[in-house]
């Protein structure tokens, strides 16, 4: 038989019978458009993530104290040297790197003429603002003093600012930060969250005060930035034979940004996956209906099948009309749904700008491969009996 | 029609069935719907079967029409032992050697009549340029061109049956077997239903007819007479043909 003609015989079965057909068909669209909605939520929240963390750009290298095993946050038990302004320093001189930023991170409360709020406080250095993008929106950074000798200078997040001085300039003023007295002398640009966490609701000191602040001997972490004329392996390797001089052992732990996010983007596609696998059960309702309806659709067809093998199908045939029917079925519900799913993206997108929906084309084709896969496995036993089928009985019933 | 052409041809055999035997098992009696069954058709022949009830008829129809196999015995067409033929062998020398008429039509309802009669056209493969020729010769040649867009349900038994025999006869098969195709018909329509089954007879189809009605049952040059599964009598045109001839 000609494949034109396969498919023209097949749509002419389905659609005489439209009713019952759309209603088998809508069973796979709900189902397909399920999957699809779900997975693009799942990509749309992968890609909010992944964005933003590659905002900070993504030829950073993040040095931990402790040396990490598995991954996790490890690094308690053994007695590690801490890692130094002196080993942030050291690194600073390695080829390649641009940028090298000590970190400490706590919170206290910070006043000013009268106000309190309990905040983030983030201990760096000056290269912060070029190694993150944390642009000066009002004055200057942090200070470039010599380590260690820094002067009290503190920068504002945006939100900080407004919620400590409101309109006001802020600039030369005198605040508290954990009790200790600094000047500011900048705000920082609106950043926005990430990942729910404010970027602005912080200030920023010197990385030596902050340790004093927080009475800590050692960094939290250092960020090495590095220029794109060396690849993230040879700093990674550069970085690890220099503290490894320095310290005498391997007791610190390097993630570059490269690592986190291949490890964040694994995570996030098997959750996608296992969403689309939750929406994928009402495609197996919808799997059912199918197997429903071509049985039914065998049975009541048995003396056309009868006659279809008087008029010279072998079985083969016989199986693939139903079989087709089965997956024109189930196609045309899977493309009816991904339409609608697309649809809803789209229109949700366009109310919503905020929910994280993206359409992936991964995802869009492997519902339409699904619903195929839907038809065949649905169609496949009422099709085995109308091609099993005894001739001369099917040609009895009538 | 080869066979017609030439006068050689047409004494040979077409089908030889010999010592055919089919059973079904009812629960755990066995019925010999075929017992025995030795007959020789050649090209051309218009043959009536008839016989009472459960004698076996359809039995016989649905074996040369290889929609049965026998149980035992051979039956050869044209010199194929069709006993080891496969499914899909057997299905092909349908479709291109065999064409059926039912009493209750089988058409497909959802098709036109001139979807009907290309069916098997369709099935075939055939492209659609071609299709078209030849199903509008046929439906010219039942008087059915008005008729071709109508789906079954508004056609009349006779015409019913006619599109059913366009339907048989669209891949000019060499065998046409009919079981009692009048049997849903009135007289009028019967006879236009045989007469375009003689028609075709007299162009060269072999022609085989199952009935009930003796007046059409004596209208075929050959009339077989069954009971019990076994054939009773062999009539050729008036003289009774014996066993020693048939099998001759
Ligand atoms: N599929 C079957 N299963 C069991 N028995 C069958 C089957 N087909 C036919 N028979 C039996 O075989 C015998 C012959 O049946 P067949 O249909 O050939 O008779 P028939 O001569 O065509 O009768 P009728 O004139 O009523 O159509 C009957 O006894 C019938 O019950
Ligand atoms: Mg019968």
């Amino acid at each position: 038989m000609r494949t034109a003609d396969f498919i023209k015989l097949i749509l002419r079965s389905l659609t005489a019978a439209k009713m019952r057909s759309s209603l088998t068909a809508l069973g796979i669209a709900v189902g397909i458009c399920a999957v699809t909605l779900l997975t693009s939520l799942g990509e749309g929240v992968r890609h909010y993530v992944l964005s933003n963390f590659s905002q900070f750009g993504t030829r950073i290298i993040a040095i931990n104290p402790g040396k990490t095993l598995t991954g996790g946050m490890g690094g308690m038990l053994q007695t590690d040297r801490p890692l130094t302004l002196y080993d942030a320093q050291a690194l600073a001189r390695l080829p390649h790197v641009t940028h090298v930023v000590p970190l400490v991170q706590g919170s206290g409360t910070i006043e000013a003429g009268g106000r309190a709020r309990s905040t983030d406080i983030i201990g760096a250095n000056h290269a912060i603002h070029s190694a993150w993008q944390f642009n000066i929106a009002l004055g200057r950074g942090l200070p470039e003093d010599e380590s260690g000798r820094s002067r009290s200078f503190a920068v504002l997040g945006h939100k900080l600012q407004q919620e400590l001085f409101g309109g006001q300039n802020p600039l030369g003023q005198s605040i508290r930060v954990g009790g200790m007295r600094f000047r500011i002398v900048g705000v920082m640009a609106a950043k926005g969250q990430m990942l729910g966490f404010d970027l602005d609701d912080m200030v920023f000191i010197p990385v030596d005060k902050a340790l004093m602040l927080f009475n800590r001997n050692g960094l939290m972490e250092i960020d090495v930035v590095f220029s794109d004329s060396a690849s993230t392996d040879q700093l990674l390797a550069s970085i690890r034979k220099q503290l490894i001089a320095r310290h005498g052992a391997e007791d610190f732990s390097l993630i570059s940004q490269d690592d986190m996010l291949q490890s964040l983007d694994n995570i996030l596609q098997v959750l996608t996956a296992a969403v689309a696998a939750l929406g994928a059960i009402s495609l197996l309702v919808g799997a059912v209906g199918i197997v429903t309806i071509m049985s039914t659709a065998v049975r009541e067809r048995t003396s056309e099948i009868g006659l279809l093998t008087a008029l010279g199908c072998n079985q083969r045939q016989v199986l693939l009309l139903f079989l087709g029917e089965a997956v024109a079925l189930s196609l045309a519900g899977g493309i009816a749904g991904i339409g609608v799913a697309i649809a809803l993206v789209l229109g949700l997108a366009a109310v919503l700008p905020a929910l994280p929906l993206q359409l992936s084309l991964f995802y869009l084709s492997l519902a339409l491969l699904l619903s195929i896969a839907i038809g065949l496995a649905a169609g496949i036993t009422p099709a085995r009996q109308a091609a099993q089928m005894n001739p001369i009985d099917a040609l009895r019933a009538e | 029609m080869r066979a017609q052409l030439s006068p050689l041809r047409k004494q040979q055999t077409m089908i030889k069935l010999s010592q055919l035997c089919r059973t079904f098992m009812l629960g755990d009696q066995a019925v010999h719907a075929l017992n025995n069954i030795n007959l020789n058709i050649s090209p051309g022949d218009y043959i009536s079967v008839m016989g009472p009830s459960g004698s076996g008829k359809s039995t016989l129809l649905n074996v040369l029409g290889l929609l049965d196999v026998p149980d035992s015995g051979h039956y050869l067409l044209q010199g194929t032992d069709t006993t080891l033929l496969s499914e899909t062998e057997r299905a092909r020398y349908r479709r291109e050697h065999i064409g059926f008429v039912f009493q209750s039509y089988h058409l497909v309802p959802r098709l036109t009549a001139r979807e009907n009669i290309e069916l098997p056209l369709v099935l075939a493969g055939i492209a659609p340029h071609d299709r078209q020729k030849k199903v509008a010769a046929i439906l010219a040649q039942l008087g059915l061109t008005e008729r071709a867009g109508h789906l079954p349900n508004q056609l009349s038994g006779g015409q019913r049956q006619r599109v059913a025999i366009g339907r048989a006869i669209v891949m000019q098969p060499r065998l046409l077997l009919a079981d009692e195709p009048t049997g849903n018909l009135d007289t009028q329509s019967g006879l236009d239903v045989v007469a375009i089954l003689e028609q075709l007879n007299q162009q060269g189809i072999t022609l085989l007819v199952v009935t009930h009605d003796n007046a059409l049952g004596q209208r075929a040059r050959r009339r077989i007479r069954m009971v019990d599964g076994r054939i009773v009598a062999d009539e050729l045109a008036g003289i009774i043909a014996s066993e020693a001839d048939s099998h001759a």
